[in-house]
């Protein structure tokens, strides 16, 4: 059983027949080959998978593709700017280290962007309880809270704070 | 003049380029041509004697390739995968080897023992088909835990492993042992568990293997810490591929934490199975499958007892753990409870006699091996509940305990009862400066202030050792390892003098692309943008050992240091060529070549273009080229040691333990990347942290099924459950035996953390009569033992 | 997961159409339960009707001084919805801590309910407010909708177009999450109406129900130490690894406690 699915994908009209059963997040790495996106469970909780469906984060394993069609999807690598500029989540990510194996950081950092939108200026603790649904096996978090602190603050026009040394 | 990304420079991390934008290149996110999707079958029971397999509907199932059988294996004469570790028992007789195939053959052993392979065109094809597979089992007992494995009455997990025991092994002076509690003033006891756990690393284990009968190469791409041991152990012992043959190739690898350290069995189905189906053959595993077959870490069973004279000096150790191999023998699971764990038992203390006795046992649960910390972990939460209990006893400050016995720093070198010589360490030192950052004095206040709201506060210390970098081979041969513990290292300048460095250790998190390159960027003087590490692939790398128990900077920092003195020796002899001086007249300073006394002078690139171009060379004298090997085989672990402070509240209504503080004061040496090792630190504690209050890894006593096999019911540490925490850390006592004086610390959190916290809760619980609470400390436990116990205040 | 066809009718005639009269139906709604469960192969409809294309089962609005939602709003546009703020605040706070913020984007009020997992946060709510759910048939009385675990008074092809809740003078929800899942462990919604108390738990047993002694207690004197003494027996509670019975009967009478210290 197949259908046929158009989508934006980081800014790109894309039209493809899958069979229905594929999820969103096979949709982007098996078809489209954006790998960025990754899968770390089967039960809908680690948050490696999450992208951004209309501007909103979702987790793409647990989306089937044909329930995306229509929609405008970004993905970590829709992220940066065209020139290559890094986003400032991105940015604060590298110069905070909030990033060691890397498998779970572009879930981490489409999570963190979309937190930053809904609430630009978030409390530690409103980070640590908006990420709850990305795991990361690696910082111990810490480090991903203070990117995202200084990603919210480059976000909202201030200059990307450096970490401290 | 220093250079800005030098030793000791926070450089920002250098393949976080790729990692950010989703340019990393991890197993799955590799695709071959024509590639195939190999579905793992895997057996839903825990003992049972596999009767018959019946592949024929999965065979004509929609876009099925093949299937194989572990007695298609047995037919192409595929063999075990190899323990790496052997172990003498107590009578020196060899420990129970059993063989562990990579598809089992007449018995399946645990939940998600492999028992057939689907090989289709798609991943869902090739699981539509195994569900048409009929497999007839015949049903054994299941022996799901250590204390039922070690029941006289025991189903037999091996029918030659009698009593289901893998090894009785011991270490250390039992008669001197025995005379220190003869004469003891006060003993300090402990049973304690040290729960099971699953690794977990976020990305899921992969393989891909490849086939090209042109010129009969394989190529396994894999998800491992350590490629070159992978095909060692898959060419030489599983499949009897030649290893100029084989190739393996570890690209991205998305955190291993010890679990991608060993050879598994899927490693060698797809391997084998690409030369069978004539392309490509690739795995992925799902979560749910890592949960059922990814080695387990920890999981001993343990009786301690800690004699002390009337002053509470430490006068011996006695120590009797059971420890669960699980099914079969994974890679190095036979060294974890034995040389990573008993050694350590001296911890940070003087203590002069220690007996430690461990019997590995097999059960029906899937193979258990190294995980983060690797039986030091283990060590050090045994020694540090005994050290606070003892304190308890005492009626001591548990810092002025562990002061008391304290190895002083001046008597380093120092020999421990229990094989380990440790050759630098100011523990004192890391308590004098952790004691200040917690605010102890203040401590008292806190914790009264926290009871006027109805909580309890606690306050819990650990004090840990480990032992880094495994070393040297001869010894650890004669110990029983079946593999060097070297590493290399290939400096390889290029005309224009950039340099490609070769490591065989293997980067997944912990940045050698930026720690290598700054140690090469400090030697040379050059730009770190000169600088490219790679690492992970047999076809381009040296023979490694690759990366775990925090080796790779002492070790194959080491190694690089060898490489680049080798570089620098040749580059001396081209300078004083090109300068026309005596080689003895040159001086090096940030590579620059120069001669003593006048103003002239070389750069490394000036030397490299010489060399490549050897038009003005002394081609009589030296060959051309600038590119350098070396091997570098430790002589002495490294011991990095600390002192991490924790600070909770338990709420008594509900029994959650909330952390307040978490502070780690370490020495791990020399440190090349501040912020690099900060990172290791936060992680690791986060993993001890779990430990001790989330994790634990649950089989069903009757049935062996795995009852936490998803993070449903497997509970991941997440960013609300863990604060920020304070690290600091000393360079004052540097590793004596390497050339960079580092020690290694990507163990450190993992090793100290859960003693500290399980102290802290203990501490806070301590109106309520109790000397020790099993990890992980969950809200129910807490919750009973306060609801258990009148708290002694009350009862007053 | 296994094949199935997929339809998204636009009307929801057409989706009770399809429901009615495909042999293995299975309404999709945010699909953050059914997927992981397709995923895993633990249940095999042969068609999926998404609902997401239908207009009327979405939004929020102010109903006769309570609010009725669409089956199809999802948990972030409650959580964020002013007029759910003002209407109801607790019903804004149950929805802000259901599952984490990517499920919270797609997961929807219907689905929550027509799923009726024992651990779900929306359940509570609807005993505990007394609401109605509204289906394309018929309105169902809150506390006669869930009848057992996962099991509600549904018949097959029914569905679930929305729920009216009832404005309290006052409502409390307090929840202890199983610390892997983060599902209920145990979730207490209080809620008052004049002089009645309605107070419902989900997470404890096998569907949401009400706690008649508390509700006495409360009616008698609405505070939080009212209920601070009254103990639920662990009879036909849940026990699993995560807590036994005998814990959540304890947590119930503690989560009671916060949600009249969290009443709004």
């Amino acid at each position: 059983m197949a259908s046929t699915v158009t989508l934006t994908v980081n800014g790109t009209t894309v039209t493809r027949e899958v069979e229905e059963r594929t999820l969103l997040v096979h949709f982007l790495r098996d078809i489209l080959h954006l790998t960025g996106t990754h899968i770390g469970c089967d039960t809908s909780q680690c948050g490696a998978c999450t992208v951004h469906v209309d501007g909103r984060s979702v987790k793409s394993c647990t989306m089937l593709a044909v329930q995306a069609d229509g929609s405008t999807v970004t993905t970590i690598e829709g992220l940066a700017a065209p020139d290559g500029t890094l986003h400032p989540m991105q940015a604060a990510f590298r110069e905070h280290h909030g990033l060691q194996c890397g498998f779970c950081t572009p879930g981490m950092v489409m999570s963190a962007v979309d937190l930053v939108r809904a609430n630009p200026t978030p409390s530690e603790t409103e980070i640590r309880e908006g990420l709850e649904g990305n795991i990361c096996r690696c910082t111990g978090y810490h480090n991903i809270v203070k990117a995202v602190m200084a990603g919210a603050e480059a976000m909202n026009g201030g200059t990307l704070k450096a970490a401290a040394e | 003049m220093a250079n800005p990304n030098g030793i000791g420079a926070p450089v920002r991390r250098r393949e976080d380029a790729r990692f950010l934008t989703g340019r990393g290149s991890y197993t799955d996110d590799i695709n071959r041509p024509n590639q195939t999707f190999a579905y793992m079958l895997r057996s839903p029971h825990a003992h049972a004697d596999i009767i018959s397999i019946d592949t024929a509907d999965a065979l004509v199932s929609p876009g099925v390739r093949h299937v194989f059988t572990g007695a298609d294996m047995a037919a192409d004469g595929v063999n075990s995968l190899p323990c790496g570790w052997l172990i003498h028992n107590k009578d020196g007789t060899p420990m129970k080897e059993p063989p562990h195939y990579p598809i089992a053959r007449d018995r399946a052993r645990y939940v998600g023992d492999i028992v057939a392979v689907v090989v289709a065109e798609s991943r869902e094809q090739a699981k539509d088909a195994a569900e048409l597979i009929v497999v007839d089992y015949a049903e054994r007992p299941a022996v799901a835990s250590i204390r039922a494995a070690l029941d006289g009455t025991a189903e037999l997990v091996h029918d030659d492993v009698p009593g289901n025991v893998c090894y009785d092994w011991h270490l250390g002076d039992k008669a001197a042992t025995d005379a220190a509690f003869a004469r003891a003033a006060h003993v300090a006891t402990i049973d304690l568990v040290n729960n099971r756990l699953v690794p977990n690393a976020m990305e899921p284990r992969a393989a891909i293997g490849e086939y090209d009968p042109a010129n009969g190469e394989h190529t396994l791409t894999t998800t491992s810490q350590n490629p070159h041991v992978i095909r060692l152990l898959m060419g030489a012992f599983v499949l009897g591929i030649p290893e100029h043959k084989l190739r393996v190739v570890a690209p991205d690898v998305g955190g291993g934490f010890g679990s991608k350290i060993f050879h598994y069995g899927e490693e060698a189905i797809v391997t084998w199975a690409a030369k069978k189906v004539g392309r490509p053959v690739k795995w992925t595993a799902e979560r749910g499958e890592s949960f059922l077959s990814d080695a387990h870490g920890r999981d001993h069973i343990s009786h301690a007892e800690l004699a002390m004279d009337a002053d509470g000096n430490f006068l011996g150790l006695r120590v009797k753990t059971d420890a669960n191999m699980g099914a079969y023998l994974s890679t190095f699971s036979t060294s974890i409870p034995t040389y990573l764990y008993a050694t350590l038992l001296a911890g940070q203390y003087k203590t002069p006699a220690i007996y430690a006795e461990v019997t590995a046992v097999f059960t029906n649960t899937a193979p258990v091996d190294a995980y983060r910390g690797a039986g030091r972990p283990e060590a050090c939460f045994l020694i540090e509940r005994l050290v606070d209990i003892a304190a308890q006893k005492l009626g001591m400050d548990p810092t002025a305990l562990r002061r008391r016995n304290f190895i002083p720093k001046e008597a380093m070198p120092y020999l421990t009862p229990v094989a380990l010589q440790y050759d630098t360490g100011d523990f004192a030192k890391n308590l004098d400066m952790a004691l200040p950052m917690v605010d102890y004095a203040g401590f008292a206040a806190r914790r009264a202030e926290s009871a006027a709201r109805g909580k309890l506060r606690g306050i819990g210390f650990a004090t840990y050792i480990e032992a880094c970098g495994i070393a040297p081979s001869n010894i650890a041969g004669a110990l029983g390892a079946r593999a060097g513990l070297y590493e290399s290292a290939e400096v390889r300048f290029h005309p224009t003098g950039s340099v490609s460095v070769f490591t065989g250790s293997h980067s997944h998190g912990q940045g050698h692309e930026t720690t290598f390159a700054q140690l090469v960027a400090d030697r040379f003087g050059i730009p770190i943008e000169n600088v490219d590490i790679i690492h992970g692939d047999t076809a381009k790398i040296p023979f490694g050992m690759g990366t775990y128990g925090s080796r790779s900077l002492a070790v194959g920092g080491s190694a690089l240091v060898k490489a680049m003195d080798k570089v620098e020796r040749k580059a001396r002899k081209i300078a004083a060529h090109l300068m026309e001086a005596a080689e003895t007249d040159i001086e090096v300073k940030d590579g620059r070549f120069t001669v003593a006394g006048t103003d002239k002078g070389v750069t490394i690139g000036d030397i490299a273009l010489a060399a490549y171009v050897p038009h003005n060379f002394p081609l009589d004298e030296l060959e051309p080229g600038l590119d350098e090997q070396a091997f570098y085989d430790p002589k002495n672990f490294t011991y990095p040691n600390g002192c991490h402070i924790c600070e909770v509240e338990i709420d008594p209504d509900t029994g959650v333990t909330k952390i307040l503080n978490f502070t780690a004061v370490d020495d791990f040496g020399r440190v090349i990347n501040p912020l690099i090792v900060e990172g290791q630190v936060h992680g690791g504690i986060v993993q001890g942290i779990g430990q001790a209050l989330y994790e634990n890894c649950v089989y069903d006593e009757e049935t062996g099924q795995l009852l936490t096999g998803s993070y449903m019911d497997y509970c991941m540490p997440r960013a609300d459950d863990v604060p920020s925490f304070t690290v600091a850390y000393h360079e004052d006592a540097p590793c004596t035996h390497n050339p960079l004086g580092v020690k290694g610390c990507g163990e450190a959190g993992t090793i100290g953390a859960a003693a500290a916290v399980i102290n802290a809760v203990v501490n806070a619980l301590s109106d309520y009569g109790i000397t020790h609470i099993d990890m992980p400390a969950t809200p129910e436990k807490v919750w009973r033992v306060i609801h258990a116990h009148k708290p002694a205040m009350a009862a007053e | 997961m296994y094949n199935f066809t997929y339809h998204r009718p636009a009307t929801l005639a057409d989706a009770v159409s399809l429901l009615g009269s495909l042999e293995d139906g299975k309404a999709l709604s945010g699909g953050q339960t059914l997927l992981p469960t397709l995923k895993q192969r633990l249940a095999s409809p042969a068609d999926l009707v998404d609902l997401s294309g239908v207009p009327d089962l979405k939004g929020v609005r102010e109903e006769a001084g309570g609010l009725t939602i669409g089956a199809f709003t999802r948990h972030a546009d409650v959580a964020g919805s002013d007029v759910v703020a003002r209407v109801i605040p607790a019903l804004a706070h149950l929805a802000g801590g259901i599952g984490d913020r990517q499920v919270r984007h797609m997961g929807t009020l219907g689905g929550s309910i027509a799923n009726a997992d024992p651990a779900a946060d929306y359940p509570a709510a609807v005993v505990g407010l007394g609401a109605w759910v509204r289906t394309d048939r018929r309105e169902i009385a809150g506390d006669d909708f869930f009848t057992g675990m996962f099991e509600t008074a549904l018949e097959p092809g029914e569905l679930v177009t929305a729920v009216h809740f009832p404005k309290p003078d006052a409502a409390g929800y307090a929840k202890f999450a199983n610390p892997a899942s983060r599902y209920a462990m145990v979730g207490v919604f209080i809620a008052r109406f004049g002089a009645s108390v309605r107070v419902a738990v989900t997470g404890a047993g096998p569907f949401a129900t009400r706690v008649p002694a508390m509700e006495a207690a409360l009616a008698a004197s609405f505070t939080a130490d009212a209920v601070a003494g009254v103990t639920v027996p662990p009879d036909g509670l849940n026990s699993d690894l995560h807590a036994s019975a005998e814990y959540r009967a304890h947590l119930i009478t503690v989560m009671a406690k916060r949600a009249m210290e969290a009443m709004r």
